[in-house]
């Protein structure tokens, strides 16, 4: 075999070894950016059973603290708002104000013992601490797949393959409120 | 996080070659040893002898041959040698089979373990579901409870889909929710890193060399006795290969564990950062440890599963290159003194503490950035624990399938299943329940298995109108009067249910 002949084939495989290296960094990306959308979608699962759970918490602290509806039609209101709000912005504003309207309705059932005894409510009272941690653990898995994709995007020599693909960096979850930016504790 | 799971997975892959090499060479040792004295004890191989090599006089030893040489030129070693790897190979293939088809239910009936549903423990189940959503994880792992003092959990799954968590009572009742979730969050970190799988298949492998080591050295024993005479002059080397094999034997299985054991130290570090992580709390963690390092020495079933529980219950204090575990006070340590809650910040609470550096892989390291820690959440109303443990209490009762009968004086009886008795007197008052007939089924564990397993539905087609009595499958017998019209009735001892058909019906 000639030369020449050798340097082609030299250069063939290194052709063929940096697209398989492409291929494998692609599949990364893309693997990577599917995580972040799954995440994503877990944080609307989350807000969705806060939505289906305060409906049940109403109707069972609606019969003790009669003479204070106004709290309480706070939070109905708020979720109301919350179910309905459209883009972004918004749902993350109306979130907000259903997690302070519950925090307010919640920091109310502690002058009320007998509601404290309610078996019904102790129920209700355990499964809203945890949609609320778990609304917070959506927000902080997505954090946490956004910082490993976009690391990986912006680190060398991926960013490369990510510039000719088209992956963008994403957005982190951020919340704005003081309140809502402390985790997700909910204390009866 | 995937990093740390590619790392560890690239960890594992060299360590199972590791045990694979001692495998394989540990079979061929035998076989060849095997095939040497076979060779050596009959006379018709004398006629394989391949010409290249000169034959070797029997009864003389080669003096100008290596000791290596002549084995090589043994064609029964040879041979041994092929068929001994094979057979490890086997034995290899047999066990992990085994191992990924079977193996969380065998570890989770091992300890002993029932599975639980939402209803029986909205709170353990929630915490699961909490750091199945923090760690990512495609699907929820199926959570078991042990019914044991003991503090302690562990996690099995050679899948993720196949996933399982159990935890022991004593933990439920000890641990408040902040704690079990930092326990719980561990255990994920275990699935979420793929220990559980590694663990599974480095101890399959651990298992076998560990057969077949035990099993050379008894057979070892049991054939000396019988043919002793039979070793002859041309065994010389045979000899040598017979005493390496030997001394291979008995080193390979510790050789084995302890690379085991030092993979299984690493994952419980790498666990912790993770629980860490997700919770965004180590201190949580922290103390369930320390309550947990506080109890007592826990029983026996355990030694089978030390390396995937939350703190192995065997090591008294004793650590070093033979636990499975990090020390515990350590791991503490390490936990109290992170400065936020993410990979870096255990790394390098990591080197302080310990002196020893690179507990996370590089690459994870690169990726993750600060994580804030959270509050400290207020302490607990000293009613709460009490109110745990009665809860724990009384989840135990249902999964375990007792049954209860409040007497008026207030003392509540509890009588386990399978307890025959039709009424039982109260130990304070004296006074005589009747046990409920629904509940008195005299349901032993067999029974209740099969029930879970659904029999087949039964049929018995009526000959008459009149008394007539039956067997049902599992052996009861039954009987039904002229006055029985309903379309089907219930065992009382098996559970199964068997319709009854009317004499003239199709």
């Amino acid at each position: 075999m000639t030369s020449v002949g050798i340097a082609l084939l030299i250069v063939l495989g290194l052709v063929v070894v940096v697209l398989l290296w492409v291929v494998g960094v692609y599949n990364g990306l893309v693997r990577l950016r599917n995580q972040v959308k799954n995440a994503w979608a877990q944080i609307d699962v989350q807000l969705k059973r806060r939505h289906d759970l305060i409906p049940n918490l109403v109707e069972t602290v609606k019969g003790y603290v009669g003479h204070e509806r106004g709290t309480l039609e706070a939070v109905v209101a708020a979720r109301t708002r919350a179910v309905s709000a459209q883009g972004l912005e918004q749902q993350v504003k109306a979130e907000g104000e259903l997690s302070q309207a519950l925090g307010r309705l919640l920091m109310l059932v502690e002058s009320y013992p007998d509601l404290k005894a309610n078996q019904n409510f102790l129920a209700l009272q355990e499964e809203l601490s945890s949609t609320e941690n778990r609304i917070g653990f959506a927000r902080q898995h997505y954090n946490d797949s956004v910082m490993t994709y976009n690391t990986r995007i912006q680190t060398f020599p991926p960013n490369v393959i990510a510039g000719m693909f088209g992956f963008h960096e994403l957005p982190f979850f951020e919340v704005d409120s003081a309140a809502e930016r402390q985790a997700p504790q909910v204390k009866f | 996080m995937w990093e740390a799971i590619e790392s560890n997975r690239r960890r594992s892959r060299v360590l199972i070659v590791l045990m694979g090499v001692i495998l394989v060479t540990l079979g061929a040792l035998i076989g060849a040893t095997i095939g040497a004295a076979a060779g050596t004890a009959t006379p018709e191989y004398e006629y394989t002898y391949s010409p290249r090599h000169a034959p070797v006089p029997r009864g003389v030893s080669p003096p100008q041959q290596g000791v290596f040489a002549t084995l090589a030129a043994d064609p029964g070693a040879r041979v041994g040698a092929g068929w001994g790897a094979l057979a490890a190979g086997a034995v290899w293939l047999l066990l992990w089979g085994l191992a990924v088809g079977r193996g969380e239910s065998v570890l989770l009936s091992a300890a002993n373990a029932r599975r639980i549903e939402k209803a029986d423990a909205p709170q353990l189940w929630n915490v699961v579901e909490e750091m199945t959503i923090a760690a990512g994880l495609p699907r929820m792992p199926a959570v078991y409870i042990i019914d044991d003092a003991a503090l302690n959990a562990f996690a099995v799954g050679y899948r993720p889909e196949r996933a399982a968590v159990a935890v022991t009572s004593g933990l439920l009742k000890r641990l408040d929710r902040d704690e079990l979730q930092g326990v719980i969050a561990h255990e994920i970190g275990h699935i979420r890193n793929a220990d559980a799988r590694f663990m599974t298949l480095a101890a399959v492998m651990v298992g076998a060399i560990v057969l077949l080591a035990e099993v050379f050295l008894r057979g070892l024993r049991h054939v000396g006795r019988g043919r002793r005479s039979s070793s002859r002059g041309g065994g010389q080397a045979a000899a040598i290969l017979l005493l390496i094999t030997i001394v291979f034997a008995i080193l390979a299985p510790l050789a084995a564990q302890l690379l085991y054991f030092s993979c299984s130290r690493r994952r419980e570090y790498l666990a912790d950062a993770s629980a860490a992580r997700f919770t965004r709390y180590p201190a949580a963690l922290a103390s369930a440890l320390e309550k947990i390092e506080r109890q007592a020495q826990p029983a026996e079933m355990y030694k089978a599963l030390a390396p995937l529980l939350i703190v192995n219950p065997l090591d008294g204090g004793l650590t070093g290159l033979w636990s499975t575990h990090p020390p515990t006070r350590e791991r503490i340590r390490i936990l109290r003194s992170m400065g936020d809650a993410g990979f870096a910040a255990y790394e390098q609470a990591y080197r302080q503490t310990t002196g020893r550096r690179a507990c996370v892989g590089a690459r994870t390291l690169a990726a993750a950035d600060a994580a804030p820690l959270r509050e400290p959440p207020p302490p607990p109303a000293p009613a709460e624990a009490a109110q745990r443990a009665r809860d724990v209490g009384a989840l135990l009762d249902r999964v375990g399938n007792f049954v209860v009968i409040g007497c008026a004086c207030g003392v509540r009886l509890k009588l386990p299943p399978g307890d025959a008795q039709t009424q039982v007197t109260c130990p304070r008052c004296g006074r005589t329940h009747a046990v409920p007939a629904a509940e008195a089924l005299a349901v032993p564990a067999a029974a209740l298995a099969a029930r879970r397993k659904a029999p087949p539905p039964m049929r018995y087609r009526r000959r008459g109108g009149g008394w007539e009595s039956f067997k049902c499958a599992c052996g009861n017998p039954l009987q039904i009067g002229p006055a029985f019209s309903a379309p089907a009735l219930r065992c009382a001892k098996c559970g199964g249910r068997i319709e009854v058909v009317p004499p003239g019906a199709a």
